[in-house]
């Protein structure tokens, strides 16, 4: 029976590739917004929901004390706290930004066990005052190596001396094997202790902290109580569990999600404009071939099912095609992007939303022509055809 | 159509004749379970058709009748030979045996070396033969044939209604054919006119 869907299908070629091709961009499409779509989420997606992030209540960019990570650990329910602190990093020119952070080495790895640093360069990084490790895509992507001086300059903090121009000493690097996260890794790690020591103004000062709490279900309360430790304070705290921060993160560029949406509506309204007229008139141009096949004995449900199935073939060829386009496309997206965007890649969700989307639309451009031919008195149809 | 008792036997070969608009096709078409009547009764080989649904009718159909068009009616889009396997492939058959069987059937015809060709590569005689093919392929005991002579010329029609004859006589086909054509009326063993929705042999037609 396949073979009679696919020749049915081809039955005029030049119609029935034009509608495919249509079929295969707008997939190829909605591939690559979802890619972005997942990408601006993936922070969100990869949160923890035992990690809860401590900034300054009215802003971001103010500072914290150093003091806080103690009177925070003792809170009951939290079971570990790190820091970070924005560095503002330059590398050679204005366009190489990439965030550096601050951070206690063992305390901000051991917060975020999803990242992958070895054993040995984990220890070099805790051992080595001015040490730094990298995200591998940014190693990748500037070619450095390990054991290689880092000059990075700052736009914020200067050194003792004066000088903006930092020098660290790259140690190692990191990774993460869930694609997800790998976008969080586009950073670099220094050592709190040298950069402290090293920094003209600032001192004792940090940009907020990461808690590691025992139980998700009393995030609440105890972001709540930590808020309350500083409340009326100089250095007032604004607590959250880490998925809301980061979600509140990516809405500062845009609600991708809802803009990605909105485009992909279009696009698929069209093509169920588009190629449910296709259908609709490639059934009644054969209205009288589809009779003879019941006069042979095929049923009312086995006609609604070949024009049906010839429906589901067209949009699952495009949507196959469309979607492993998108697939082959990303790597050399991500490559052109150099690491400054997270990793595009194309989730079993997004697979799953474009088998529902491919099924959803065929049946809806399919279902009206199927049932009428399903409905169709052969005597009638033939009349004129015999 | 009016009061009309007919009884077909066994392996007969029967021509029915008539203006148009005499209701040749109607009567065609409820012999052949395309359409159910409104009265009356129509059993085929013990069986009464006229009371079975729409998909009962469906399965009669593809078990015990072959159908032959005036226009052939064959589907552009495949070959003889996928023409032929339609009707099999409402059976359990696997593909090795369809295809078995449809080039049985295709050289019955004389159609064997023609098999691999659309039917707009075959000429008219060729698309009617590949059609009769199609018609005997399931081995029905049936034929209903609507003007199957009705868009050849003469010589060509001769060697259709000689391979419809041989049918009937060699392999006990019973055959109902809806014929204007005289000369193709006389390959039948009987031949009944119908005019205004009523029977009659047809040397008692009105001339």
């Amino acid at each position: 029976m396949t073979h009679l869907v696919w020749a049915q299908l081809f039955r005029k070629k030049t119609r029935t590739v034009l509608t495919l091709l249509s079929v295969i961009v707008a997939f190829l499409l909605f591939g690559l917004l979802q890619a972005v779509e997942v990408a601006f989420e993936s922070a969100a997606d990869a949160a923890d929901a035992r990690r809860l992030l401590t900034i300054a209540r009215y802003s971001i960019i103010e500072p914290l004390p150093m003091a806080h990570g103690r009177a925070i650990a003792r809170v009951p329910g939290v079971v570990a706290v790190a820091s970070a602190d924005w560095f503002g990093a330059k590398y050679q020119n204005e366009s190489n930004a990439f965030p550096v952070f601050a951070v206690d080495p063992v305390r901000y790895l051991d917060m975020y066990p999803e990242f992958r640093v070895s054993p040995a360069h984990r220890e070099a990084f805790t051992k080595t005052r001015t040490g730094a490790i990298a995200g591998q895509r940014l190693v990748d992507r500037y070619g450095w190596t390990v054991g290689q001086k880092l000059p990075i300059a700052s736009e914020i903090h200067a050194k003792t001396d004066g000088s903006l121009n930092w020098e660290f000493d790259l140690v190692g690097t990191l990774d993460a094997d869930d694609p997800a996260v790998r976008g969080n890794t586009d950073m670099v790690l220094i050592n709190v202790a040298y950069f402290d020591e090293a920094r003209q103004f600032g001192r004792g000062k940090t940009g907020w902290y990461i808690i590691r709490i025992d139980d998700p279900a009393q995030a609440r309360t105890i972001s709540a109580a930590i808020d309350r430790l500083f409340a009326n304070s100089p250095d007032e705290t604004k607590t959250q569990p880490e998925k809301e921060f980061a979600i509140g993160f990516a809405k500062q560029i845009g609600d991708i999600g809802a803009l990605v949406t909105r485009i992909l509506i279009a696009v698929f309204f069209t093509i169920l404009i588009l190629t449910g007229n296709t259908m609709a008139q490639a059934v009644r141009e054969r209205i009288p071939e589809l009779a003879v096949l019941k006069t042979l004995g095929f049923s009312d449900r086995a006609v609604t099912l070949l024009v049906l199935g010839e429906a589901l073939l067209l949009l699952g060829l495009g949507a196959g095609v469309g979607m492993l386009g998108a697939v082959s496309v990303l790597p050399a997206l991500n490559a052109r992007t150099g690491g400054r965007f997270p990793p595009l890649f194309i989730d079993g969700a997004t697979w799953l939303l474009a088998v529902s989307i491919a099924v959803g639309l065929a049946l809806a451009i399919g279902l009206p022509p199927a049932l009428r031919v399903g409905r169709l008195r052969i005597v009638d149809a033939l009349a004129g055809h015999r | 159509m009016h009061g009309i008792d007919l009884d077909i036997a066994r392996a007969d070969f029967v021509a029915l004749m008539g203006p148009s608009g005499s209701g040749k096709t109607t009567l065609l078409n409820l012999i052949g379970g395309l359409d159910t009547p409104t009265g009356g009764s129509i059993t085929v080989d013990g069986r009464r058709i006229d009371r079975l649904s729409g998909g009962e009718l469906a399965r009669w159909r593809a078990a015990n009748v072959g159908f032959v068009f005036q226009f052939y009616n064959l589907l552009p889009v495949l070959s003889a030979q996928r023409n032929v396997e339609l009707p099999l492939l409402l059976t359990s058959l696997g593909a090795a045996e369809r295809r078995r069987r449809a080039a049985i059937a295709l050289a019955l015809v004389g159609l064997a070396d023609r098999a691999r060709h659309k039917p707009k590569e075959l000429s008219g005689g060729q698309e009617q033969r590949v059609a009769i093919a199609r018609a005997i392929v399931s081995d029905p005991t049936l034929l209903v044939c609507d003007e199957p002579t009705g868009d050849l010329d003469r010589a060509t029609a001769h060697e259709i209604m000689l391979l419809l004859q041989l049918l009937n006589r060699q392999h006990g086909k019973t055959i109902v054919m809806v014929t204007h054509d005289p000369k193709a009326a006389e390959y039948a063993q009987r031949s009944l006119h119908l005019d205004k929705g009523t029977l009659a042999p047809a040397d008692e037609a009105p001339r």
